[in-house]
């Protein structure tokens, strides 16, 4: 049954069972997801919600008998959109996770409060409306639902159409003037790197690379110190604001302990009492490193000036 | 089932919406909130549409999916330029007007 034929079934005022099974099953994926939009913690994981709410809705836009509305939807709303949702989110990166810090106090019970009222006010509002009878597009839609739209879009909604483009085209200016960076200094040069490197003294060699003398050379994986404790300057800066560090050392240190203890047993040996190691240094966590990022670039522009 | 289930369930998806944009801070979920709230608007138009039995609540929600995209260029792109000055896309630190 094509949908064209289902919206003229609707005229009754009744849908076919078949597009009642259909809705409820669309509804709740959709409203799942419009919840794990709003209440998941990553954005990353709110966009993914927000799209499969977007592809229910395309469903059920086919179904109601809008097929060029449907495809559209799944093509520029989850294929362009969320994907432009997805790239700003890859920039803009992982340090803008939300706090669950109020500045408000009480500010988020009161916001749910007044969502709450509002959806009670607006669907009883539905409910008090008399919309028992649904024409449905069979008539409308009887020479094609993309040929019924188009003479619509290129006879009545003309000027709003080509209204549009001009929407589009400034939309598009802004977007680059918005993003677009002049450079008014040169690049740095790599002498003039190094010798700033030297001048700062931070951190004059490359940064050490992870996993070494810790069980695995994965990325992941932090680079020990001569006492055992792990070095996170070795694991990239994203993998640690993340927290995505693997941490092997306390079961390396707990396998050269019991080394220790089973060759001091063959030698006949007492053990001194083992001091549980400290980290020389403070980790550097990610605050501690955006912290010391933003001071090295306050530097810098004071620098310029 | 009535096909007002679908009304139902926009006001219902607007909502949530709504509630996110007052509810997050971070700036992007507040875009993908506020996406949400005009696609359940878009949802009760082609309800209406269905409602009248005619294409012109299709039209506008075709014109409502061209604004939202103008719109999300545009607003992305001032998320990353404030992120790139203010480095955080919450919006809670966007405040340099304050006193």
């Amino acid at each position: 049954m094509s949908p064209v034929q289902l919206a003229a079934a609707a005229a009754t005022g009744t849908t076919s069972t078949g597009e009642a099974v259909q809705f409820w099953v669309l509804a709740v994926i959709a409203v799942g997801g419009a919840l794990g939009t709003v209440l998941m913690r990553k954005a990353v994981h709110s966009a993914l919600c927000l799209a499969g709410t977007m592809l229910a809705l395309a469903i059920c836009y086919m179904a109601q008998g809008a097929v060029f509305l449907g495809v559209v939807q799944i093509v520029v709303y989850t294929g362009a959109i969320m994907m432009l949702f997805l790239f700003v989110v890859m920039l803009v990166g992982v340090t803008s996770a939300d706090s669950l810090k109020e500045t408000l106090k009480g500010q988020r019970w009161a916001a749910a409060l007044c969502g709450l009222g509002f959806g009670v006010l607006l669907i009883a509002g539905i409910a008090n409306a008399h919309l028992h009878t649904f024409s449905g597009l069979g008539e409308a839609n009887s020479g094609g639902n993309v040929q019924g739209l188009a003479r619509l879009i290129f006879t009545r909604y003309v000027w709003a159409f080509e209204v549009t483009g001009a929407l589009l085209i400034t939309a598009a200016i802004g977007a680059m003037v918005l993003t677009h960076h002049e450079r008014t200094e040169q690049r740095a040069s790599q002498r003039e790197l190094a010798e700033r490197r030297v001048r700062e003294g931070v951190q004059v060699t490359p940064l050490p690379a992870p996993g070494v003398y810790a069980r695995h050379n994965a990325v992941d994986i932090p680079g020990l110190l001569p006492d055992g404790t792990t070095a996170e300057v070795t694991v990239n800066p994203t993998l640690r604001a993340r927290g995505q560090i693997r941490d092997v050392s306390h079961d390396m240190l707990r396998r050269m302990e019991q080394l220790e203890s089973t060759t001091a047993d063959y030698l006949g040996r007492t053990l001194p009492p083992r001091r549980t190691v400290k980290s020389p240094r403070a980790p550097i966590t990610a605050g501690a490193a955006d912290e010391a990022a933003e001071a090295a670039r306050t530097e810098e522009e004071a620098e310029q000036q | 089932m009535n096909p007002v289930n679908y009304l139902y369930l926009s006001a219902l998806l607007f909502t949530i919406g709504a509630s996110g944009v007052l509810i997050r801070r971070n700036a992007i979920v507040l875009f993908m909130c506020v996406e949400l709230m005009l696609n359940a608007a878009n949802l009760a138009l082609v309800t209406f549409s269905r409602l009248h039995g005619n294409l012109d609540g299709q039209i506008i929600a075709f014109f409502t999916m061209v604004v939202a995209a103008a719109e999300v260029v545009v607003g992305l792109a001032i998320i990353v330029s404030i992120f790139r000055t203010r480095h955080s896309a919450s919006v809670d630190d966007t405040n340099l007007m304050k006193l």
